[in-house]
Parts: C-alpha cells; structure tokens; sequence
C-alpha cells in the first residue's frame, strides 16, 4: 500500500508533472544601491551586529586579497578567496547563535572571521607552521576551530553536507537548543552525499540549515552544464522540505532568511534549504584561470553587485558606520594581515612526530618505529631534510610528539 | 616524432582515439570547454564536439555508473575523475560493477571499452586529497586493470592500449610529471603492450622495481648507487594489476636482491603483493630480504611531505641495507 502523500487523488490519463508550475521567488531586502525595498520584511539586524558583520566581511576581503597577492609572490602554496560571496557566509552564519555548529566546504572564511578567529589563527594554518593546530597536514584554507564551533575542512565535495545531517541530530537529542549550518556550493549540490543529506534531514526532522552558496560556476563548470532544474532550492520539494531562495549578495535577506531558517529548524525540527544566489567574483582557487570559460563583461556586471558595497551603502545611510572608520579599519587590518603574515611565514615547520601523531588516538608500533627510521634517516642526510633536520636532536622536537603519540 | 610533456601526450592520445573511433567519448568534470582542470582534454570539445566531449555535474559515482552503461551498451567511454583522491564516491561502481559486470553475467554482458582516468600522487604540496596513489585499494579487486605510465611516451601508447583493452582499465596518470616529464613521443598511433613490466635498465646486483612517478626517484637513487660501484636493474611495472611477475622474478633471479619503492603507506600497499610472490618464487635465490620504499602509514601530509615521501636518498638507504645484509 502506497503512502504516497498525493496518491489519494487518482486520474484516469497519463498526467507527467516536471515542477516547471512551481516558482520559487527570490527573496531581496536590498536594492543594489544599498536602499531597503518598500515594504519588505522587518529589519531585525540592530547596529551591534551589523557592525560586527560588516567588520567580518571587510576583514575576509582584506585577508583574501592580501594572501592571493602572497600566493602569487611564492610565499604561500595555494589560496581560495570569498570574494563575492561575502553575504552570504557571513549574513548566514551572524543569524546563528555562536555556538551552532557549521560544517563548512572550503570558501567560508568570513565565517571564522565573524565568530573571532584571530589573524594569527589565519596565518598559522595558512602557513602549515608549528602553531598550526593541524600541524600542517593540510592545504592552506582547511581551517577548523574547536572554540568557535567550526569543523575542520575537507576538500572532497559534500562530504560535510550529511555529517551535518548527524551532527544536528545529536544536538536534537542533547536538546541543547542548537542547530547546525552546511555550507556548500551549487556544484557540490550534485554529489550524492547531498541528497543523502536531505533526505535524511527531512525524514528524522533534523534541526539543521542546508545553505548552498550557487555562485554560477564550479570551477569552470557553469550551471547550465550542472543542473537541468530550477536551481538547487528545488530539490527539497522531492525531499518534503522547507526551502528558500535568496539574493546572496544581499546581506539582510540572508541574514533574515537564516533567522527564519533556524526557528524552524530549533523549534520546529524542520530541516531548511537555502539557495544563495551570488557570483564567485574571483577565480576558483591560486591554481584557476576563469579568463578560459567566463566573460570579463559578465564579472562586472557581478562586480557591480558587489554585496560589500551594498552593505557599506545601507550602514553609512543609516549612520552605523562613516567614510572616516571604514578607512580607519581598512588600514588597520591591512596592517594586521601583513605583519601576521610575516611572522607566521618565519615561524618553524611542525615538528617531525606531528607526521604520526593523531592517526590513531594511540600510535600504533609500526608506525612508531616508521618514526624512528625516518629520524635515523633524517639524521644521516640532514642536509636534504632543511625543515625537520635543524631541530630533530632539540628538546620538544619530534621527541615531544612522540610521547604524545 | 614530436617533444611534448606527459599532459600534452595524454591528450594527443585522446585526441588519437577520438580520430580512429567515433565510439570514443571523453567527458569529466570541466573537461568540456575548459579542457580539464590540467588541460589533459584541451581542444577535444572544439574537435569532436559536445556530444563526444563534455562536463559532467559534479558527481564522480554519476560519471562512472554513467560510463560503465555506455561501456555496456558498445561506446568506448574515457571517463576523467579530476583527482585520484577523488575517485571514492565511484568505489562502489568500479568495485562491484566496472569489475564484475562481465564475470556475473557470464560474458553476456561486459564494459570492456571503459577507461577511467585519474592523476595520481604526490610532489605538489597538494596535502591529504591532492596526493594520494590509490592504487591498491583497486588492486584487490579481481576485474580490474590498473595502468600507470612514467613518462609521455609510455603514457601515449599505454593510454591507447588502455582504451582499446577488452577489459576495463584504470589509469592512473603522475600529476608532478604532467608538465615536469617532456620526452619525444611519436606522432602516429600506437600502443604499448598493457600486463607488460620493462625492464628500463639492466643491472646485476640489485633489482629496483617502481611504477609512474617513482620510476624517476628510483632512477636518481640508481645513479647514486652506481657511483658506488652497485649495478643496478631497473623494472618499470606499468600494468599494476593483472602483474607481470615473470619480468620481476627474472630479474630478481640474477640479482638476487629487489627493492620496491611506491608513494602509497606500507601496509597493504602492492609492494607487499610483489614481495610476498617474490619471497616465494626465488626464495633460495635472495641474497637480502625484499624492501620496501613507501609512504608513511598516515595519511599524506603537506607541510613535511618530503620527509613522508620515499625520495631518492630512502631508495639509496635501502639499497645499502639490501647490498650489506
């Protein structure tokens, strides 16, 4: 017997529905030119926190400029910017509490940069240095914060979208009141891993937000060439799912977008899909060129859009903010960015035992004595091995890790 | 004969392909207009058209559950998974349909025509998911064939064979020789023959046996060998699986001594395989225990990855441990 929702009514000819009658509206609260719309939505963003997500996103524009600038000049391996796509993190996550949970895919930065992760922070994990927490194991922009709620980052694509799915359920069971966000970009959304997610979401009422940052492109791959649908929004009708489409470079529909989002999820436990819609105005990482699949004409009329300068516009129309501070804060934390960034370049490369710490939580023999001969290695040829070498006989070298390991 | 890096030849052989059979499709992800994120599918869309060469949606398990049914219905499909560390959504089309399709149906079915590439490997500060050589995990699944060519010629007439083999082939391509290994490749159609070692220098005391991008470390560690008076012989394996173990063996009769040296961890990765059979097969011929030159048992690092790699100097250790046991 069907349980199908819809299966009572029957008909009596072939009747195929494709959802080309359904239309998903975008939901805007800015006009371009930074001027709320008449009769939108109530403003719930105060001056406190608007000026807070502003900050974040000025800060995540500073950062990402300034580190593919020291990608290009060789002092960093590899670098992924916002760019563009600023609001939407940033507006999305300022709607949390700060301690929900995000799991994030590779382009969130201003996240991180919302919720307090300090420049040092940035640079250390950008720089794989003996700081980092991860100890260099992973490509620059693979961040992760304990403190700040934030799971460490991934490259595979989707893979953080049905962990979410879990992690939400888990705080629905410790009923902590918290729910968590996945970010993840319109390309992602073709993984499998995505509709595992949503379907799960929606079939164990899981207080979790799905944002999907469609920024047009993945990598050089537009949406024309990723979905035959309407966009991404529409996938959670087949899942039986709140969803929502918004103007991604609009800073007050996302945050009021996810405001909405989140009483659902925590009171309600339904489970929310929210398509962003933005523009990756920078390439897709250090390593892309967009100038082979995109129009430089169709990056200005992005840059136009540009959801930074629409925000500036509203705060300095309302008096939040003035020319004189936002030139204040651009030198200061341009300041900040450079000499962080220098220290950390300088600082020492994680030490030798970080290499087998934390695979297991205990270390297991063999790999303990593969240790050992790397070290007896290293010290045969310490020449060849400049970044271990120099600091394998000091006290807390690869010494110190190993009996942590 | 022309002069080209391994990336171009990879693409001249596609290119070749697509030519000599329409049947040939190459699609991936970004390997449309774009040409691949490495360029490897460059100008094949503007050749051969969008319905031979395209994108694909993002979705690796879609790419090759899609290629093993064109496979199946008589196209010849040469699927791109953009990085080896992302094949794993595809696990379980490769590992229970690519591998089986022509067992479990008795031969009345097969995808014979697919090939699947991937580059591979380390060298590139690419971290965990932009370095890893998977290929024992396929290894262990009996169906499968897994190539992987060390320079642009061997990836020109391997990658040919590849495509035009009877059976299924995973090929996986050494990303830091794409633009690094540049070598005369001939300009006409050929192939190399797949299941088959070379033996790409004769030696006398040691054996050294690698595959792709090893191939080169083992080579310098050679050189420095060799300055010390050990003849060394070196064996490229290419096909990784079905092995060919005659070509091994042989020459690890002369020598009496074998080192195997591959980028993947220790534990469980081929080098286990080839030494297992190696033990067993000219037992009362070793002179030293087979090493093994590998990749720690962590997952593969960024920062120190020089010190995770079996680089030359790993390779000249153990040919000392070899030579003086």
């Amino acid at each position: 017997m069907t349980t199908t929702r819809s299966a009572a009514k029957t008909v009596h000819a072939p009747a195929f529905t494709n959802g080309d009658d359904i239309h998903i509206p975008l939901f805007t609260l800015l006009k371009p030119d930074g001027k709320p719309y008449a009769g939108g939505a109530t403003i719930s963003l105060d001056e406190e926190k608007a000026r807070r997500v502003y900050r974040a996103m000025l800060y995540t524009r500073i950062l990402d400029e300034r580190m593919m600038a020291a990608q290009r000049q060789g002092r960093l391996s590899f670098y992924m910017q916002c760019t563009g796509e600023e609001a939407a993190v940033i507006g999305s996550t300022a709607a949390l509490k700060d301690d929900d949970m995000i799991l994030a895919q590779y382009r969130e930065q201003g996240a991180l940069a919302y919720r307090g992760f300090t420049t040092d922070e940035f640079m250390d994990q950008l720089f794989g240095n003996e700081r980092d927490p991860a100890h260099g194991r992973q490509m620059p922009i693979h961040y992760g914060s304990r403190a700040l709620h934030y799971q460490t980052i991934s490259s595979p694509l989707a893979t953080q979208i049905p962990q979410a799915v879990g992690y939400a359920y888990g705080q629905k069971l410790a009923g902590t009141g918290n729910c968590t966000l996945t970010i993840f970009g319109e390309g992602a959304a073709s993984e499998g891993d995505f509709h595992a997610a949503l379907n799960m979401a929606a079939v164990h009422k899981v207080p979790v937000i799905f944002l999907c940052r469609n920024n047009g492109y993945a990598i050089s791959t537009p949406v024309a060439e990723q979905f035959a649908g309407d966009g991404v929004a529409a996938r959670a009708f087949g899942y039986r799912m709140q969803s929502i489409r918004v103007d991604g470079n609009d800073i007050l529909a996302v945050f009021e977008a996810t405001r909405e989002a989140r009483r659902l999820a925590v009171e309600h436990n339904e489970p929310v899909l929210i398509e962003a819609m933005t523009y990756r105005l920078a390439a897709h990482s250090s390593s892309d060129d967009p100038s082979g699949y995109r129009s430089k004409k169709e990056e200005e009329a992005w840059r136009k859009k540009d959801p930074l300068a629409r925000m500036q516009r509203w705060l300095l129309d309302r008096g939040w903010w003035n020319e004189e501070e936002e030139r204040e804060l651009t030198e200061t934390l341009r300041r900040e960015v450079l000499e962080t960034m220098k220290k950390a370049e300088k600082r020492r490369p994680p030490a030798l035992g970080t290499l087998v710490s934390d695979v297991y939580a205990e270390t297991p023999p063999l790999l303990a004595e593969q240790l050992r001969e790397l070290e007896a290695h290293i010290q045969r040829h310490p020449d060849a091995y400049p970044k271990s070498a120099p600091w394998l006989n000091e006290e807390g070298g690869s010494a110190r890790e190993e009996s942590r390991a | 004969m022309s002069r080209m890096n391994l990336l171009q030849a990879v693409n001249n052989a596609l290119d070749t392909a697509m030519a000599a059979d329409e049947r040939v499709l190459c699609f991936g992800e970004d390997v449309g207009v774009f040409g691949g994120v490495f360029r490897a599918t460059s100008h094949l869309q503007e050749k051969y058209g969008r319905e031979r060469c395209f994108n694909t949606p993002l979705v690796e398990q879609g790419i090759v559950g899609f290629a093993n049914g064109l496979a199946a219905q008589g196209s010849t499909p040469v699927a791109e998974i953009q990085f080896a560390d992302y094949i794993y959504p595809a696990f379980d089309q490769i590992v229970n349909e690519t591998a089986k399709f022509r067992y479990r149906s008795g031969n009345l079915f097969d995808v014979g025509g697919l090939t699947i590439r991937a580059p591979y490997g380390g060298g590139i500060a690419g971290g965990h998911y932009h370095s890893q050589s998977p290929e024992a995990y396929f290894a262990h699944t009996p169906g499968l064939t897994v190539v992987i060519p060390r320079n642009p010629h061997q990836a020109k007439g391997l990658l040919l064979a590849s495509i035009r083999s009877p059976d299924p082939v995973i090929f996986f391509e050494p990303k830091r020789l794409y633009r690094a290994s540049v070598g005369e490749v001939p300009d006409e159609d050929y192939e190399l023959p797949l299941r088959q070692a070379e033996v790409v220098k004769e030696g006398n005391d040691i054996t050294l046996l690698a595959w792709g991008a090893q191939m080169e470390v083992i080579e310098q560690a050679a050189e420095m060998a060799e300055q010390e008076g050990i003849s060394c012989e070196l064996i490229d394996l290419r096909t990784i699986v079905p092995w060919d173990i005659a070509t091994v063996t042989d020459s690890v009769l002369k020598t009496g001594r074998l080192v195997v040296s591959h980028e993947a961890p220790l534990t469980g990765g081929f080098a286990a395989e080839i030494a297992a059979t190696v033990q067993s097969r000219c037992f009362l011929y070793l002179e030293s225990p087979v090493e093994r030159v590998t990749g720690l048992d962590t997952p593969f690092p960024l920062t120190l990855e020089k010190e995770y790699l079996p680089g030359p100097l790993k390779v000249f250790d153990a040919i000392h441990r070899s030579m003086n046991f």
